[in-house]
C-alpha cells in the first residue's frame, strides 16, 4: 500500500532515492540541497537504508565517487546545487561520456558570483551541454515519481539523469504526496544491471584514449573513434524520450500517476496563447491561466518536464499551430537570451506557420515572481500581439 | 578607553551573522588589533575568504576584501599576491573550507611559501550548512552527517601546514584573545606562508550535538586544554593526549615565493 505524507521536497527526494534501492551515496553539503543527503546519511547510519554513504571533501569528489561506484556495479546517487554542480562539471561530462547510469538531484539555486542561495535555473542551464538527461519537477509528488523513474531511465539508456527541483520553493516547503510501497517501488525499478560494470573475471579497460578514426580493439573488433562514440550518445539521448514515455506508462499502470512525462498541458486544448515554463513556475502560471480564462482569453500552460534531450517533436506538435507562445524562465545564455526561449525558437523555425513568440526572464537569484506581475506581462504581450525579443521582468535598479 | 574597532568596520555591515557564543567575533577583533599593530594600510591590504561562517569575516572589515568560491581562497589569494607582491594578503577561512574542499590549494600555498597570512578558524564543523562533519571533527563526535559518531580520523591543521612547507605556523584558541593578535601580527610580519590555526567553537551546530551544556563549557574546554609549547616540552605524550598546543609551533627562514619568482624573471630577461 502506498501512503500519504506531508513532508519537505528534500525529504520527498530522499524517500524516493531510498525506495529506488540505492547502493552508494556520495555527497557534500550545499544549501539548499543539504537536508536531502543528510536524511540519507541518517538512514544509512541507523541501518534503515542498506547503502554506503561516502561523506566526501568536495562536490568534485562526490561525483567522482559515484562514477567509481557505478562503474563497479553499484546504483549510485548524489545531489547538489549551484556552484556545487559547477564544481562537478568535469565529472558531469565524464559520467555521460562514460555512459554511467547515475541519478542526481539538483536543487536549483542561483550561481555565484555574487553569492546567492536563492532559486533560479542558471545552475542547470549552465550544465545543459554535458550529455546528461535533465528532468524538471513542479511539486513534491513529481519529485518522488521523477526520481524513481529516473533510475529506470538512466539504467535503460545508460545515460545519467539530473532531476531538477526549485530550491526553497520546493526543497524547503511542505506538501502532501503519495509514497509508493517499498516493495512495489523496488519491483518497478528492478535490480541494478550494468553490463559494462568492472568484473575481475572479465577485465575491461574503460574509457581509454580514442583516436579520431575507428580502430580494432585487442580482440580484433572494429570500435568507434571519438566522433562515433559521441554520435552514439546523441542518438541514445534522442531515443531516451521514447524510453521515458514507456517507463512513465508502466509507472502510470502501477501507481496510477503520470501520463505526461515530457510536456504537461494545462487547459491547452483550445488555447490560442500558450505559456511555457519549467519547474514550479509552470504551476504558478496555472493561476494566471485561470484568471485569463475567466476573462475569456483562450490561454493554457505547457510545462516542459524534459529540457535535455530537448523534446523538439513534442513541442512542435504542441505549439506550432498556436497564435502566441510566451516563455517564462529563470535562466539564460549570457549575452543572448533565455535558454529555453532560444531552443524553442530553433525548433519552430522550420514550421510553415509559427506562433508569435515571446521570452521573459524572471526570478533570478530568488527575485520574487508575483503572480500579478506574470498576469500583467501576459496581458501586455497579448495586447502587443507580436514577438517579444527577450524581456527582463522585475529588474528594480 | 575601549579599543576602537569601529574604525576598521565597514559602515552599515553590522550586526554580523555569527551566533551568540561563536568565537569568530573574538578572532575578528584579534585580526583588527594585529593589523593595527603592524600598521597595515587598509588600501594596501587584501583579505580573501572562501565559503562558510568564517568566510563572512572580510565583508565586515574596511579593507580590500574578496569573497570567493568554496575552498578557493588560497588560490585567489595566490593570484592577488602574484599580481601585487607589494600588498599584504590575508586569508581567513574555516576548517572545512581550508582543509576539505580547499585542501589542495592550502597545501600548495604552504609548499610554495608564498607570503600569505592564512588564519584558519577551526571549529571542527561545517557551521553554515548546518553541522556536517569536517576533516577536523574529532573521531567519535556527532555531526549531522555522522549522527552515530564520526568514524574518520582528523587532520592536525598545524602539522599539515608544517609538513606541506609553511614557514610560520602558530596555534591558539578563541579563549586566548590576547594571544590571537600577537600571533597574527607575527604571521603578518613573517616573510612567507604563515598559518595561524585558531581553535574555535560552534555552540549551535557542534556544541549542542556533543553535550556541551553551554558556551561557557566550550570556552572552558579551550582554556583547560591549551598547553603552551614551552610547557609541553616538559610533558610526556600521555600527558599531552587531547591537549591543544599553543604558541609558535614552527618558524624558519626560507626564500619567499614572489621574491624567488621575481629573481627568475630577472634572470630570464638577462638582467
Amino acid at each position: 500500500m502506498s501512503r500519504k505524507l506531508i513532508d519537505s521536497g528534500n525529504n520527498a527526494a530522499a524517500l524516493a532515492a531510498r525506495l529506488a534501492g540505492i547502493d552508494v551515496v556520495a555527497a557534500y553539503p550545499i544549501t539548499p540541497q543539504t537536508p536531502l543527503t543528510e536524511k540519507l546519511s541518517d538512514w544509512v547510519a541507523s541501518g534503515e537504508l542498506d547503502a554506503e554513504y561516502v561523506a566526501v571533501e568536495s562536490e568534485h569528489s562526490a561525483l567522482g565517487v559515484c562514477i567509481g561506484a557505478a562503474a563497479a556495479g553499484a546504483r549510485a546517487f548524489t545531489a547538489t546545487s549551484a556552484n556545487g554542480l559547477l564544481y562537478m562539471s568535469e565529472q558531469l561530462h565524464w559520467a555521460a561520456g562514460a555512459r554511467l547510469p547515475l541519478v542526481m538531484c539538483v536543487v536549483n539555486r542561483g550561481v555565484g558570483a555574487p553569492w546567492s542561495v536563492w532559486n533560479d535555473h542558471q545552475d542547470a542551464m549552465s550544465q545543459r551541454d554535458t550529455g546528461w538527461i535533465q528532468l524538471f519537477c513542479r511539486d513534491h509528488q513529481e519529485i518522488v515519481d521523477t526520481v524513481i523513474k529516473a533510475f529506470r531511465l538512466a539504467e535503460a539508456v545508460h545515460i545519467p539523469v539530473m532531476v531538477n527541483y526549485d530550491g526553497y520553493y520546493l526543497s524547503h516547503t511542505y506538501m502532501p504526496f503519495e509514497l509508493p510501497e517499498e516493495s512495489e517501488a523496488r519491483a518497478f525499478v528492478g535490480p541494478y544491471r550494468y553490463e559494462h560494470a568492472l568484473d575481475p573475471d572479465h577485465p575491461e579497460n574503460l574509457n581509454s584514449v580514442t583516436l579520431p578514426d575507428p580502430r580494432n580493439d585487442s580482440e580484433g573488433n572494429l570500435r568507434g573513434g571519438y566522433m562515433d562514440i559521441r554520435h552514439n550518445l546523441q542518438q541514445e539521448l534522442h531515443r531516451s524520450l521514447d524510453v521515458l514515455e514507456e517507463i512513465d506508462a508502466e509507472f502510470n499502470r502501477t501507481f496510477g500517476r503520470g501520463g505526461a512525462p515530457i510536456l504537461d498541458a494545462y487547459r491547452t486544448e483550445d488555447a490560442v496563447v500558450v505559456l511555457v515554463a519549467m519547474g514550479s513556475l509552470a504551476h504558478q502560471l496555472r493561476v494566471v491561466t485561470d484568471r485569463l480564462r475567466e476573462e475569456g482569453v483562450a490561454v493554457g500552460v505547457m510545462a516542459v518536464q524534459v529540457y535535455r534531450p530537448f523534446p523538439a517533436r513534442q513541442l512542435v506538435e504542441a505549439l506550432a499551430g498556436r497564435g502566441q507562445v510566451l516563455v517564462f524562465e529563470k535562466g539564460l545564455s549570457y549575452g543572448h537570451q533565455g535558454a529555453l526561449f532560444t531552443d524553442l525558437k530553433s525548433v519552430l523555425y522550420a514550421q510553415p506557420e509559427r506562433p508569435k513568440i515571446g521570452g521573459f526572464i524572471v526570478g533570478l537569484g530568488g527575485r520574487v515572481i508575483e503572480t500579478e506581475t506574470l498576469y500583467q506581462q501576459v496581458r501586455e504581450a497579448l495586447d502587443e500581439g507580436d514577438d517579444v525579443a527577450s524581456r527582463w521582468v522585475g529588474v528594480q535598479l | 578607553m575601549a579599543y576602537d574597532y569601529e574604525k576598521s568596520i565597514r559602515p552599515g555591515k553590522l550586526p554580523h551573522i555569527w551566533c551568540p557564543g561563536c568565537g569568530h567575533g573574538i578572532i575578528m577583533k584579534g585580526l583588527i588589533r594585529a593589523m593595527d599593530t603592524c600598521e597595515l594600510d587598509r588600501t594596501q591590504t587584501a583579505i580573501v575568504s572562501g565559503i562558510g561562517c568564517a568566510s563572512r569575516l572580510p565583508g565586515y572589515l574596511d579593507a580590500c576584501t574578496l569573497h570567493t568560491a568554496h575552498g578557493r581562497a588560497a588560490a585567489f589569494a595566490t593570484g592577488v599576491k602574484m599580481a601585487r607582491p607589494d600588498m599584504n594578503v590575508i586569508v581567513v577561512g574555516g576548517d572545512g573550507d581550508g582543509t576539505a574542499i580547499g585542501g589542495n590549494h592550502f597545501i600548495h600555498a604552504c609548499r610554495r611559501n608564498i607570503d600569505l597570512t592564512y588564519i584558519v578558524m577551526n571549529n571542527h564543523i561545517y557551521g553554515m550548512t548546518g553541522g556536517q562533519f569536517s576533516p577536523t571533527t574529532p573521531t567519535g563526535a556527532m555531526a549531522s552527517t555522522t549522527p552515530y559518531g564520526n568514524p574518520d580520523p582528523t587532520f592536525d591543521i598545524s602539522k599539515l601546514a608544517i609538513g606541506a612547507g609553511a614557514t610560520f605556523v602558530a596555534r591558539t584558541t578563541a579563549y586566548h584573545a590576547t594571544q590571537i593578535d600577537k600571533l597574527i601580527a607575527e604571521g603578518i610580519r613573517h616573510k612567507g606562508m604563515a598559518v595561524i590555526e585558531i581553535i574555535d567553537d560552534c555552540p549551535t551546530t557542534y556544541g549542542r550535538r556533543n553535550k556541551f551544556r553551554s558556551v561557557v563549557d566550550m570556552m572552558k574546554r579551550l582554556k583547560d586544554n591549551a598547553v603552551p609549547v614551552a610547557a609541553a616540552s616538559k610533558m610526556s605524550p600521555e600527558q599531552l593526549e587531547g591537549k591543544i598546543l599553543t604558541g609558535v609551533l614552527f618558524k624558519e627562514e626560507r626564500p619567499e615565493y614572489t621574491a624567488t619568482y621575481a629573481e627568475v624573471i630577472k634572470k630570464a630577461q638577462g638582467a
